[in-house]
């Protein structure tokens, strides 16, 4: 019994992402990858209001859950539906800097759409990433029937969605999740509940406190995490992960975090938010916390951490060069890819 | 070969391609155990297990959402719209998202799936299980959309849609399922998505048609022979896209054209067919265009004589062609 | 059970029939085939046998009354036995045609723009208007579209009107012309005939209108508003063919039994001429111009109520003395109400020989739908210049009234030229 005791004593002296099962280097990977869609994000705002980029959408504030969602995913195998904020998702999942900045300059070459689409309706068909559309919510049933697709087959993939708590409003989503609750479907809801649905509050969105509790009514759980706390997402995420692949159906993953920008390059929140809440939930930044938490499991040092932001610098540097001389994409473009080229 | 009717044509074409085709999965409501309400797909799930012949929910948003879905990744799902009339939540999803999906994806992610629904009236079906909804669709590139009218194209053309590299909305009418018979072979073929059929000759006037109109114009023109008035006879099938080519023929031979179609008048299909027309045969045309439509009000109402006055049938359709044939 | 009596349809394109006479009255014993009543069309006038064995029950239709064709004019049964009920059928009660549908709400078919022919919509030119495929052929082909008479909706022009044009024009090329017939000769020596019969002058004084003087009336008015009527005049020398006469007439009568009339010569010569100019042996249909292969030549009969003009089929194929036969044999047979259908039907050129009561040239009307009419003159002996002598030639004058729509008027000539050339130049056989 003294083994047993021993090995106890270890379990309670492990740090958290050591009881997840993730190495110093995961975590410097999913830091570098929170860092690095930051900076690319400021990048976006910056080419945006110098009149460069015509449009972007931020997902600055979601970049725990979203790395920490793509990394409970098996790369290669399983599928991601994501929405427009999830650019910090879709990097760790391999797409690049030039890639999505191709993408906000509407440059030839652009993967997700061939520059047919505004930036941040991300897709890649290699990287099993699914494209995706403006109107809210219309991924979730398509979601649905990708992981239907898995089991008929009875492959293992679990394909993840994800969306704003203002998608749950829409009859796409109740669609879904019945259909997928019926049918045990390998599939993660997860549902990155930032307050707001551009200017509309929750509390106007819905009558309850958490989206998870919907879930109950679909017969299958519903999750409430910190979304700001990249290590909790990751635990949820795995656990939701694990039960789809098992076979034993869906998850409801509610995110809570926030967006500490505007939706999005028109818009401006000081029209409904007051600053003051701004600034109190930047002071829960995701990346901040969890650098604090690196530094105090000594896995990221003051040198670390400037290598990590002198990386996302150069990286998003290169990328931007690259972006801004690539060519548009020729007009006729615009005629192909309609139907099937015969 | 075999006489068979319109229904029976789909039901083969439905259990032959599920045979061919592993990928293929059905889904919609009451298709499984009931074997659909119109019995299309009768014996399949006994067949084909539950996991290729789907019970869904009543929601038609899903069931589009989810065949979009199994589309995207590798099935070849067919969805059935229980009445093209319920079709209409699922627009988003058809309009947005299925058809749109190749094109905004860059050709990299494709939707190859058949949604299927009945539509059309003259069957006592009243405001929602008599509507034709084809021109919504016949709008919107990236479909291809098909209404036809025998069971030969019946079957041809579901197993062309079925093997196709992109969505495709097949609507069959009706009335049609076990009024019209026709020969259908016993070995394997396909009609091509996008061809036009001129299923009778004639010199005087076209009429171009589809779907239940196209029996109706027959009569009608068999009606009309007999005072020397020689008809032919454009069978559309396929909506979207559009058969020029035989359109433009038929117009340049006879120079007179009207348009049949049960769907209402105003933005139906045969405005496109009389623009195209316009556009590109303007010196052929020996008289105005003319259309014999369903008559702009919200939908075919219940009670038989207001059925009736809705729907166009074979007396009014030798009414216009005597009309334009004197011109 | 009473057998119904329907007015019958004498002729392919008869809808109509008048009840000339009734043969029988009410009560009359009626054997089956027994002639039961005369009927009178556009075509022929007849005895019509009866349908059944019986009793002449019910004259539903007294004499001098126009019915549809299929109507009931009669019941024949049982003496004594009830005929059904309203048997009366009034003329249209029994429609021979299917009447369009009349229009029903709901179906939205509206009429083409300017299709009313109240109210057409008008070109600068006055026209109802010119479709584009019809401005699209004027162009291609440089036609006058004034020279074409529209068949559409309010007169409009056709494409099928011009495309008739165009297949006019084409026939009017000389080298797109069909070989000239080579007169056949008479094959047998010419008899004596008796005179030609005269026509029987209308009695004097205010009178009804006859089923025939109305059916003559309505067709010459239809005649006169669907043709474009010309009429040119030649001058013919008989001498050759009087002398022919002269010299043949006894043995001709002799030997065939009748009289040896001008009637076959005007025939024959007729004959070479439409063989020479094809176009004047053409109908103009709705939809096109038929050129016809057979050259059946009609010859207007007077007849106590009328006129009446039996044809003479395949003239080209037969000889004087077998046309003469045929004119006697119809002439006669015309007279006596005799003629059945087929004797007035097919007739693709008329002869009016309006010269028998004193005319010296005449402008007929066309017999529909025929390209052209020849009327033929008194023959007369006048003074003549030949060469540089005056002389003493028997004359005719030939008019040739003519479907300008049709032809030209050098085509009309160059068809009257043959027939001067051949009278003239008429050789014994």
């Amino acid at each position: 019994m003294a083994k047993a005791a021993t090995k106890e004593k270890t379990e309670a002296k492990k740090a958290k992402h050591e009881t997840l099962g993730l190495t110093a280097e995961d975590l410097k990977q999913i830091y570098a990858t929170m860092v690095l869609s930051r900076v690319l994000d400021e990048r976006m705002w910056v080419l945006q209001r110098q009149g460069k980029a015509a449009f972007h959408i931020s997902g600055m504030g979601h970049e725990a859950l979203q790395v920490a969602a793509a990394r409970a995913m098996e790369k290669g195998k399983d599928f991601l539906h994501p929405y427009y904020r999830d650019m910090a998702m879709v990097l760790f999942w391999g797409m690049t800097p030039k890639e999505l900045l191709l993408s906000l300059l509407a440059k030839a070459g652009e993967p997700a759409s061939g520059a047919h689409q505004m930036p941040a309706h991300y897709g890649h068909r290699k990287l099993n990433i699914v494209s995706g559309s403006s109107p809210v919510a219309t991924q979730i049933p398509q979601a649905v029937g990708i992981a239907l697709a898995s089991k008929i087959r009875k492959e293992d993939a679990v394909t993840l969605v994800a969306f704003g708590e203002g998608a749950t409003s829409k009859g796409d989503f109740h669609e879904a999740a019945n259909f997928a609750g019926i049918h045990k479907l390998p599939v993660v809801f997860l549902c990155e509940n930032n307050l707001y649905a551009i200017s509309v509050h929750q509390s106007k969105q819905m009558a309850i406190e958490d989206v998870a509790d919907r879930a109950p009514g679909y017969g299958f759980p519903g999750v409430v995490v910190d979304g700001n706390d990249v290590l909790a997402c990751y635990e949820v995420m795995r656990i939701a992960v694990d039960r789809a692949r098992k076979g034993e159906g869906p998850t409801l993953v509610e995110a809570k975090t926030y967006r500490i920008v505007p939706h999005s390059s028109d818009d401006d929140d000081r029209t409904y938010r007051s600053r003051e809440e701004v600034e109190e939930w930047k002071k829960r930044d995701p990346i901040p916390r969890f650098r604090a938490y690196l530094q105090e499991q000594g896995i990221l040092d003051a040198q670390g951490e400037r290598e990590i932001r002198s990386w996302a610098a150069k990286q998003v540097d290169e990328a931007t060069e690259f972006a801004e001389k690539a060519p548009l994409p020729d007009p006729s473009e615009a005629f192909k890819n309609v139907y099937a080229e015969e | 070969m075999a006489e068979k009717t319109v229904i029976q044509a789909i039901k083969e074409a439905i259990a032959e391609e599920m045979a061919r085709e592993e990928r293929m999965v059905l889904l919609g409501e009451d298709i499984g155990k009931r074997g659909g309400v119109f019995r299309v797909t009768e014996g399949l799930i006994d067949k084909c297990g539950e996991e290729r012949v789907i019970d869904t929910p009543l929601a038609e948003l899903g069931i589009v959402g989810i065949a979009i879905g199994l589309a995207l990744n590798g099935m070849r799902p067919m969805a059935e719209i229980q009445f093209a009339d319920f079709i209409h939540p699922a627009f988003d999803q058809i309009v947005s998202e299925m058809a749109r999906m190749r094109y905004r994806s860059n050709g990299t992610w494709t939707c190859p799936m058949v949604i299927r629904a009945p539509y059309g009236g003259g069957i006592g079906g009243g405001l929602y299980h008599s509507q034709s909804v084809e021109a919504f669709f016949a709008h919107v590139p990236g479909l291809k959309v098909v209404v036809p009218g025998t069971p030969y194209d019946a079957k041809g053309l579901l197993k062309s849609a079925m093997r196709d590299e992109d969505p495709v909305m097949y609507f069959e009418h009706k009335k049609t399922y076990r009024l019209v018979k026709g020969e259908v072979p016993e070995e394997e073929y396909t009609v091509p998505i996008g061809e036009a059929e001129v299923k009778r000759e004639g010199t005087d006037l076209t009429v171009i048609t589809y779907g239940l109109m196209l029996h109706y114009s027959l009569q009608a023109a068999e009606e009309v022979a007999k005072d020397g008035i020689s008809v032919e006879i454009v069978d559309l099938r396929t909506v979207l896209p559009l058969d020029k080519k035989t359109i433009l023929e038929s117009v340049g031979k006879t120079s007179k054209v009207l348009i049949v179609h049960e769907d209402n008048k105003t933005g139906g299909l045969g405005g496109e067919v009389a623009a195209i027309i316009a556009e590109e045969a303007f010196d052929s045309l020996d008289a105005p265009i003319m259309r014999l439509c369903g008559p702009d009000v919200p939908a075919v109402p219940f009670s038989p004589t207001m059925q009736e006055a809705f729907m166009p049938n074979p007396e009014k359709i030798a009414e216009a062609i005597r009309k334009l044939a004197a011109y | 059970m009473a057998t119904e009596i329907t007015m019958p349809q004498l002729g392919e394109s008869v809808v109509e029939g008048t009840v000339g006479k009734w043969l029988k009255k009410e009560g009359d014993k009626v054997a089956k085939y027994e002639p039961l009543l005369e009927v009178i069309t556009e075509k022929v006038t007849t005895e019509v046998p009866s349908a059944a064995e019986g009793v002449l029950l019910k004259i539903l239709v007294p004499e001098g009354q126009t019915v549809k064709a299929g109507t009931i004019i009669a019941w024949i049964g049982e003496s004594g036995e009830k005929i059904p009920e309203a048997p009366t059928a009034p003329p249209e009660a029994k429609p021979a045609e299917a009447k369009p549908t009349e229009a029903k709400p709901g179906a939205e078919a509206a009429p083409p723009p300017g299709a009313k022919p109240t109210a057409p919509k008008r070109e600068e030119g006055g026209g109802p208007p010119i479709s584009p495929v019809v401005a699209k052929m004027a162009a291609e082909h440089n036609i006058d579209l004034n020279q074409i008479m529209g068949t559409g909706e309010g007169g409009r022009i056709t494409k099928k009107d011009v495309e008739k044009y165009l297949e006019t024009m084409k026939a009017v090329q000389p080298e797109e012309q069909i070989p000239g017939l080579f007169f056949r000769e008479p094959g047998k020596p010419l008899e004596e005939a008796p005179p030609a019969a005269k026509p029987i002058a209308p009695a004097p004084g205010a009178q009804a209108l006859s089923p025939m003087r109305r059916a003559i009336a309505e067709h010459m008015v239809r005649s006169k508003h669907t043709a474009a009527h010309v009429t040119t005049v030649f001058e013919v020398d008989l001498s050759r063919v009087v002398a022919y006469r002269e010299a043949n007439k006894d043995s001709f009568q002799a030997r065939e039994g009748i009289a040896l009339t001008y009637t076959p010569f005007f025939v024959l010569a007729s004959v070479a001429g439409l063989k020479a100019v094809p176009l004047v042996n053409s109908s103009l249909t709705e939809d096109k111009l038929v050129l016809h292969r057979d050259v059946n030549i009609g010859v207007a009969v007077a007849i106590s109520d009328g006129l009446i003009v039996p044809v003479i089929k395949k003239a080209d194929e037969k000889s004087l003395s077998k046309i003469a036969q045929e004119v006697n044999d119809l002439a006669n047979r015309a007279r006596q109400n005799k003629l059945k259908p087929d004797d007035v039907s097919g007739g693709t050129f008329t002869i009016t020989n309006h010269g028998v009561a004193g005319s010296l040239f005449a402008t007929p009307i066309i017999n529909q739908p025929q390209a052209a009419i020849l009327g033929v003159g008194m023959i007369q002996k006048r003074a003549v210049v030949v060469g540089d002598a005056i002389t003493i030639r028997p004359m005719v004058y030939l008019s040739l009234t003519f479907d300008h729509r049709i032809m030209d008027g050098a085509i009309a000539d160059q068809f009257l030229a043959k027939v001067k050339e051949y009278l003239e130049g008429f050789s014994a056989p």
